[in-house]
């Protein structure tokens, strides 16, 4: 059994009475998920709540990003609920599901922008493919998120000529198009030089707090964790092994979590390879 | 190996019946298209249009060499001017459609696996699954579409030119008039040589479109992987293809017998 976690009642914002917002935005209970052989999750147990910022941190291949795509209904769990404001999202149909996906933006680590497009094209394909709006008007949102992330410039660009931080936030644009209620980052600040992955880390904490969406954010990125989390967890051995508010979290006595902080060689991490 | 198959197959019909679904759904659900006219226009264009060239300049030089080498034989026994029949038969029935679906099988179902598998490996077709967009409805649908739907009239530029070069030298060989070998190519058709041509051509675009589409959806593992899959995906469609022609063809004569 991993060690007990830091906080066990960790700093969530608490609910106000008769206030809507209190259900989770996200919600997984007792998820397992295995790979032919191999068990990646074995009891997930977290649930996010409106407009947090929730950081998930964990050694690579410990199956972060697995819980993105679990959210998204892109993975199905072995077993366990997986729920989406208060929705089941593992027993949907397809159409469902889609709809559904239209209330969630997903920035991936390599910003997966579609290559054959434009900047203006890979935004307004959602749009396009999933509303009945105007050409005027999916302009005019194209136009508005690319200036949010600062990016109007490049709108006519195609994603080869981008830089990996200019990429990025192009992807973010793209994940805020629909104007989702949750936004899942899969390693947002991976390959990025400090200055850049300070400014993705603004954005996102600008955009949480301007529009009021909920974050995921996974990343194994300490500083970028600690800078933009309101709450933090740390996967280990496919549990969730420590969660709390980052204060709770960088002074937590835990071994694990103290090597994972500091990223010294020796401790339980480096002696449990799987 | 079989078990490893039949596998393949279940994958591929299931990715078939998916695409249809997620199309359908489309349609019903959003009073649309399921794909835009213009990407199926531009996948007619490269797989039509773009492979006129390679077709016919192939099948040409096929019905030639066809053609002289069956008339050399046939002129032994005095019956060089069959020669036309030979070859118009020939094309109509069988080359036509299996050497157009291997052209085709190379040409553009490596292209699509390639793509769809490119695609896979920077999480394109995951992110446009993630916004909830369909992706197999946006990127199979109009390659498949366009693959089925313009392999006949390939086959047709192919039996053409294919004829065109049994023309030509039959005409510098054995003295058989260029008009005179049209007539008689013709003549010697029947209806159930060209249904047979054109059912098989239909069948032939489907299987590649979605052999290739399968192959590229299920890249894993970078660049390296994107190579394996459009070999894989090469040889699988060209397999495939023949072997069905093989399973048509015993059909085909069995029924007419």
């Amino acid at each position: 059994m991993p060690a007990a976690p830091p906080a066990k009642e960790p700093a969530r914002p608490e609910p106000e009475r008769g206030d809507e917002d209190a259900r989770p935005a996200a919600e997984l209970t007792d998820v397992y998920l295995s790979f032919g052989e191999k068990e990646i999750l074995k009891g997930i147990t977290f649930q996010v709540l409106p407009k947090e910022r929730y950081v998930v941190m964990g050694k690579s291949g410990g199956g972060k990003s697995t819980l993105l795509r679990l959210i998204l209904g892109i993975l199905q769990p072995t077993k366990g609920s997986v729920q989406f404001n208060g929705v089941e999202v593992t027993r949907m149909g397809r159409h469902r599901l889609n709809r559904m996906r239209q209330k969630i933006g997903m920035v991936y680590q390599y910003s997966a922008l579609i290559s054959s497009l434009s900047v203006r094209g890979n935004l307004a394909l959602p749009l396009e493919e999933l509303t009945d709006k105007k050409a005027a008007e999916i302009n005019a949102i194209v136009e508005e998120k690319l200036e949010m992330v600062g990016m109007i410039d490049s709108i006519d660009a195609m994603p080869a000529e981008l830089s990996g931080g200019m990429r990025k936030r192009i992807g973010l644009a793209r994940a805020l198009v629909n104007d989702p209620e949750l936004i899942l980052y899969d390693e947002p600040s991976a390959g990025l030089d400090p200055v850049t992955s300070s400014t993705i880390d603004e954005l996102m904490i600008e955009l949480s707090e301007k529009i009021g969406t909920t974050s995921i954010i996974v990343t194994h990125e300490m500083d970028s964790a600690f800078r933009v989390a309101t709450r933090m967890a740390m996967i280990y051995e496919g549990v969730i092994h420590a969660e709390g508010t980052p204060e709770q979290v960088r002074h937590c006595s835990d071994p694990v979590v103290r090597q994972f902080i500091t990223g010294d060689t020796e401790g339980p991490l480096t002696e449990h390879v799987d | 190996m079989i078990r490893a198959s039949l596998q393949h197959l279940s994958s591929v019909i299931w990715l078939l019946v998916d695409t249809l679904h997620e199309m359908g759904d489309h349609i019903y659900f959003r009073r649309r298209l399921p794909f835009r006219l213009e990407h199926f226009v531009e996948q007619a264009d490269r797989t039509g249009f773009g492979s006129v060239p390679l077709v016919g300049m192939v099948c040409f030089f096929l019905g030639l060499t066809m053609a002289l080498l069956s008339g050399y034989v046939l002129k032994t026994f005095g019956q060089e001017r069959l020669v036309p029949n030979l070859v118009a038969i020939a094309f109509a029935r069988e080359l036509g459609p299996l050497i157009t679906g291997i052209m085709l099988a190379a040409r553009m179902g490596a292209a699509f696996t390639a793509e769809l598998g490119t695609m896979m490996v920077s999480e394109e077709v995951e992110a446009m699954e993630a916004m909830g967009i369909g992706p197999r409805r946006l990127l199979i649908g109009p390659r498949l579409l366009a693959i089925f739907l313009l392999m006949p009239c390939l086959v047709v530029v192919g039996d053409c030119a294919a004829l065109l070069g049994g023309q030509i030298i039959s005409k510098m060989v054995f003295d058989i008039r260029i008009l005179a070998f049209a007539h008689q190519a013709v003549d010697s058709l029947e209806l159930r040589d060209m249904v047979g041509g054109v059912i098989k051509s239909f069948m032939f675009g489907g299987i590649i479109g979605i052999v290739s589409c399968y192959k590229g959806l299920a890249v894993r593992g970078g660049a390296a992987g994107v190579g394996e899959a459009t070999t894989s995906s090469v040889v699988t469609a060209i397999t495939v293809v023949i072997g069905s022609d093989t399973l048509f063809n015993i059909v085909q004569t069995t029924i007419f017998s």
